[in-house]
């Protein structure tokens, strides 16, 4: 089966300066494969190029070596913007215009008519939960609506790709967890998603496969679990109803103990000590077990160490540079 | 053509939001008051004044219009990022520039419309109740039909500076695509003089730059036949077509230009 979306060594440079220009590579040879049907996590600080890469995709922006195809075809081609969905960072629309009126709209570029038309756009804007408000200028709706309104526009065509670019951006936890179960929705229904984000917990609870870019290069990539499984360095215990003989007895095992309110701590284990084993006092001495969690690097520790591990900072070279200690 | 059509129903609708519309009011009440103030002052020219006036007020409202929306067609969607969502859809680049341009020689034909059904609506008030012996005076009738070849001429002119601000906004800032735009104008108002430069200047070179220039700028007071139907002379039909041609083919130019440098931006 073919990627649904191939991306081949592709690179942008941009000129920077005022009088003196000079190159600045904010994209660097990524080079990326993303099956159909899978939920495909684009993972990586701001300003590492996850933007860049969306936009090349969508021909907001060329590319200065390199290529890339969604479902076979070149990012170029018209009519295969037909198949795909796309959600741009901080989304911005016509605010002149309703809700209903901007889905109309891109709804008629799509060929939608008539009734067709209106129901299309009444059920994604009840999809996104967007209720009477439909009706009032853009220029009134908050940050959150009108990243619903971005989703919805990105979701018109039914398509078969979609493009996420930080979906979970100015939205409150009901709204995450919203578009959360939506991507699941896609991703139950055959369809592909490529999302971006930096929030690594977005990136767990949705993707098999994540790509981790880090100024502007392929950092790693592969299942979420093989890449930040090694990361795991510790286990936190929260535990409820521990007496202090009892944590006393338990300490010399323990890194750190922090007491969160009387007689409930966080316990933190290093990655040797078998959490079981201290479990299993605790809860024999009355206590009663909260949760219990693997501690890991967060994602912004993750990508510094790769970047080190690269040993070129934090971006990368221009062309014409050595690659070779790459 | 769906895709054009559709941006461009989207940039009519903007001008509409944009209240674009009230100047109609302003040239409605220009002309009533001028009508009423004329006609205390002066004895059988007032008609003469008030068409004069009219053609002049189409000309000037239409250019604000193409100017100052025209220059941030393009560029005001690239500023407040729409044009993200928007090219991601099945609308190609030259499709978006042709619709922006539908879009606002749309809303200049509605408004250059309504101008001239208010201007006519005026002269067939002034005919009504000016006597008999003052119209008789007059070189044109009241509610000449003929008027209607200089608004012609007007339209294709303001069709010329919305091409040429988007021409601009394509690739420069808006202030500095308003300015631009004006400078053709006015420059396009005198291009005739450039034409015989050679004849005030010893200069072979400025001869040569003014003779240049004179071919690649717009030659715009060609589209200036005001004079001529206010005073009832003749503008043939001949004249007409291949003046309206020309105004296309230039249009059709920039148009081209303009999708040509659009095509190969990068929005960041």
């Amino acid at each position: 089966m073919s990627p649904a979306i191939r991306i081949e060594e592709l690179t942008k440079d941009y000129a920077i300066g005022f009088w003196r220009r000079r190159p600045y590579r904010a994209l660097d040879r990524l080079t990326l494969d993303i099956e159909p049907g899978e939920v495909y996590g684009f993972l990586g600080p701001n300003g590492a190029g996850k933007t860049t890469t969306l936009k090349l995709l969508m021909q907001l922006i060329y590319p200065t070596s390199g290529r890339a195809e969604i479902l076979g075809r070149p990012v170029g081609d018209i009519a295969m913007r037909r198949r795909i969905g796309y959600l741009p960072e901080n989304p911005s629309f016509y605010d002149y215009l309703t809700a209903e009126e901007l889905l109309g709209y891109f709804a008629e570029l799509f060929g939608y008519k008539g009734a067709d038309r209106r129901k299309r756009v009444d059920t994604l804007l009840e999809r996104v939960g967007i209720g009477a408000e439909r009706r009032l200028q853009l220029r009134k709706f908050s940050k959150g609506m009108i990243q619903r309104v971005g989703i919805a526009q990105a979701l018109l065509n039914d398509p078969e790709v979609i493009f996420l670019d930080e979906p979970m951006s100015g939205l409150d936890p009901l709204g995450r967890r919203d578009v959360r179960s939506l991507i699941l929705e896609l991703r139950d229904q055959g369809r592909t998603v490529f999302f971006s984000s930096h929030i690594l917990a977005d990136a767990e609870a949705l993707c098999r496969r994540v790509a981790v870019l880090a100024g502007g290069r392929l950092a790693a990539s592969g299942t979420l679990t093989d890449i930040l499984a090694f990361q795991v360095h510790g286990w936190e215990l929260v535990m409820a109803n521990v007496s202090p003989e009892v944590l006393a007895k338990v300490k010399p095992a323990v890194r750190n103990t922090t007491e969160i309110s009387p007689g409930r701590y966080a316990l933190e284990l290093s990655l040797d000590q078998a959490p079981d084993r201290i479990l299993a006092d605790l809860t024999a001495a009355g206590a009663t077990l909260i949760s219990l969690n693997p501690m890991r690097d967060t994602l912004e520790d993750f990508f510094m160490k790769r970047v080190a591990e690269m040993g070129t900072g934090a971006r990368a070279p221009m062309a014409g540079d050595d690659h070779a200690s790459h | 053509m769906r895709a054009i059509r559709s941006v461009a129903v989207n940039v009519f609708r903007e001008s509409v939001r944009d209240r674009v519309p009230y100047n109609l009011v302003l040239f409605a009440v220009l002309l009533i008051a001028s009508s009423y103030l004329i006609g205390q002052l002066t004895a059988g020219q007032d008609v003469k004044i008030i068409k004069d006036l009219g053609l002049a007020a189409t000309s000037v409202f239409g250019l604000f219009i193409s100017i100052f929306i025209g220059i941030g067609l393009v560029s005001k969607e690239v500023e407040r990022r729409s044009i993200y969502a928007l090219l991601s859809k099945p609308v190609s680049r030259a499709q978006f520039v042709a619709g922006k341009y539908a879009g606002l020689v749309l809303t200049l034909a509605v408004n250059v419309t309504v101008m001239t059904v208010a201007l006519y609506i005026i002269l067939a008030y002034m005919v009504w109740t000016e006597p008999p012996t003052i119209r008789a005076g007059w070189d044109a009738p009241g509610t000449d039909p003929r008027l209607l070849k200089a608004i012609f001429l007007i339209f294709i002119e303001l069709m010329l500076v919305t091409a040429i601000a988007l021409f601009f906004s394509t690739f420069s800032s808006p202030i500095l695509s308003a300015a631009l735009t004006f400078g053709f104008y006015v420059v396009g108002h005198f291009n005739a003089d450039l034409k015989n430069f050679d004849r005030v200047v010893d200069s072979k070179a400025a001869a040569y730059l003014a003779r240049g220039l004179y071919h690649v700028l717009p030659d715009l007071s060609a589209f200036d036949v005001k004079t001529e139907v206010v005073h009832g002379l003749p503008v043939t039909f001949g004249y007409l077509a291949s003046t309206a041609a020309y105004g296309v083919a230039y249009v059709t130019a920039l148009l081209l230009l303009a999708t040509f440098i659009f095509s190969r931006r990068d929005f960041k």
